[in-house]
């Protein structure tokens, strides 16, 4: 049985810093099957994990001291709690994997410490019916399970709640950020050729000029959809992160008027306090799927509400804009 | 604890409890990050059925399949995809958002 440390690296450690800025978030996963953390003995508690490094390196790190058996499941490299939507991370690849490692025959007891968020996958009583182990739902956060198993198995009501601090989503705002930026390439590049066109039909100068200054304009909707939203989230008026990132893009726009208006003429400050709204509003619609609180019915109702918005927006701003070169 | 200023859209879920099949095992309690279910006079009750995010935890883990809830990912990119190609939505939305 490999024995595992809890000491997390160097390695480690830049390895989790790529993976927060998207650089080959793929293929970063561990061998499912048993480890052994401390010197866990037949009645150590079986913990089960998934095989997303990221995952395994922070709940090593959590358990110093402890002594225990991590199962890890074979969830294709990804987190707990989105192998747990697929399934992947679920009731049958427990039971495979728990036959696979003849776990009965390494522990004399009888339970397997599931984490909470892995609960959409896992079908408690199946597992018991499927291979005779009990499941007990661990905390939701990592760091909570030496307390959880010193309390023999018992978790706190403030251990089983999901939060969203500030310093939570600041952490994921830069995969957002990379991922948005990455489709703002297209954008950009159209962006400077229509910057272009003008009374001369086509001047280099001009898709310099204004399309460079429009890249800009579309840069900081980005920024304050994906940055600046996410992180003021609880203190933007309103449900919907549309909503919420549409305030915000035109706050910041307002801000910026008198620089707009002294750069460029009124048409062209319309154009950028319309683009920055639809594209921050946009960008922030997408944050949903970083929260741990949106639901799909709702996410899909907003989105059918605010696209259409976001798209006249979005084209209008365009318009104006190609109409004030002339 | 979830910052109560965090609460998304009203009324929209597909959440369901029929408190006839409940036997009180208290699973549904246990498994909701969002703490919308607790148990009173030994049967589950919705306390605040608004803070769900259809995970589906409580219904795959109800013994009784006394919860109901259409179940999948609250991430506008998995939607956008699932719109564009036709399927389920899921994690696996390409892109960089980090719904994984
Ligand atoms: S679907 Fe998830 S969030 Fe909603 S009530 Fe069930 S466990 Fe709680
Ligand atoms: S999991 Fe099902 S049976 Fe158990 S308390 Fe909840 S609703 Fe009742």
């Amino acid at each position: 049985m490999p024995r595992i440390s809890t000491a997390v690296g160097w390695r480690d450690r830049l390895g989790h810093w790529a993976m927060r800025w998207g650089i080959g978030r793929q293929r970063y996963r561990v061998a499912p099957g048993l480890y052994g953390v401390g010197a866990p003995d037949a009645d150590a508690p079986v913990l089960v994990t998934a095989n997303y490094k990221m995952t395994f390196d922070l709940l090593r790190r959590e358990l110093a001291g402890v002594s225990a058996w991590l199962l890890v499941l074979d969830t294709k490299g990804i987190n707990v709690w989105c192998a747990a939507g697929k399934g992947s991370f679920g009731t049958q690849e427990v039971i495979t994997r728990v036959q696979a490692t003849t776990l009965a025959q390494v522990v004399r007891h009888r339970t397997l410490v599931v984490p909470q968020l892995g609960a959409p996958g896992v079908a408690a009583h199946e597992v018991a019916r499927g291979c005779g182990f009990r499941v007990v739902y661990g905390p939701v956060r990592a760091k909570d399970l030496p307390t959880f198993l010193a309390a023999g198995l018992r978790a706190t009501a403030t251990m089983r709640r999901v939060t969203f601090s500030p310093l939570e989503r600041l952490v994921l705002t830069p995969v957002e950020l990379t991922g948005m930026l990455r489709s703002s390439l297209w954008v950009a590049a159209t962006l400077l050729l229509l910057g272009g066109i003008g009374p001369q039909i086509f001047s280099l100068a001009a898709a310099w000029h204004r399309g460079g200054a429009a890249v800009l304009v579309h840069l900081l909707g980005v920024l304050t959809g994906a940055v600046l939203t996410p992180v003021l989230l609880p203190w933007l008026p309103g449900r919907a992160f549309a909503a919420k990132g549409a305030l915000a893009g035109a706050g910041i726009a307002a801000l910026l008027l008198p620089l707009l208006l002294s750069r460029g003429g009124a048409l062209t400050s319309v154009a950028a306090v319309l683009a920055i709204t639809a594209v921050s509003s946009w960008c922030a619609m997408h944050f949903t799927g970083a929260t741990p609180f949106t639901s799909p019915s709702g996410v899909e109702k907003e989105m059918r509400r605010a696209i259409p918005l976001q798209l006249a927006a979005a084209l209008t701003a365009v318009l104006l804009w190609l109409v004030s070169a002339f | 604890m979830l910052d109560e200023k965090l609460r998304y859209l009203k009324d929209v879920v597909s959440l369901q409890l029929n408190r006839e099949k409940c036997i009180g095992c208290g699973l549904c309690t246990t498994v909701c990050p969002h703490a919308v279910f607790d148990l009173v006079d030994g049967k589950a009750r919705l306390i605040d059925r608004n803070r769900c995010m259809e995970c589906g935890a409580c219904a795959r883990n109800c013994p009784t399949a006394a919860i109901t809830v259409h179940p999948g990912v609250g991430c506008a990119s998995a939607i956008v995809h699932s719109w564009l190609t036709g399927k389920e939505p899921s994690c696996d939305c390409g892109g960089g958002s980090d719904c994984c």
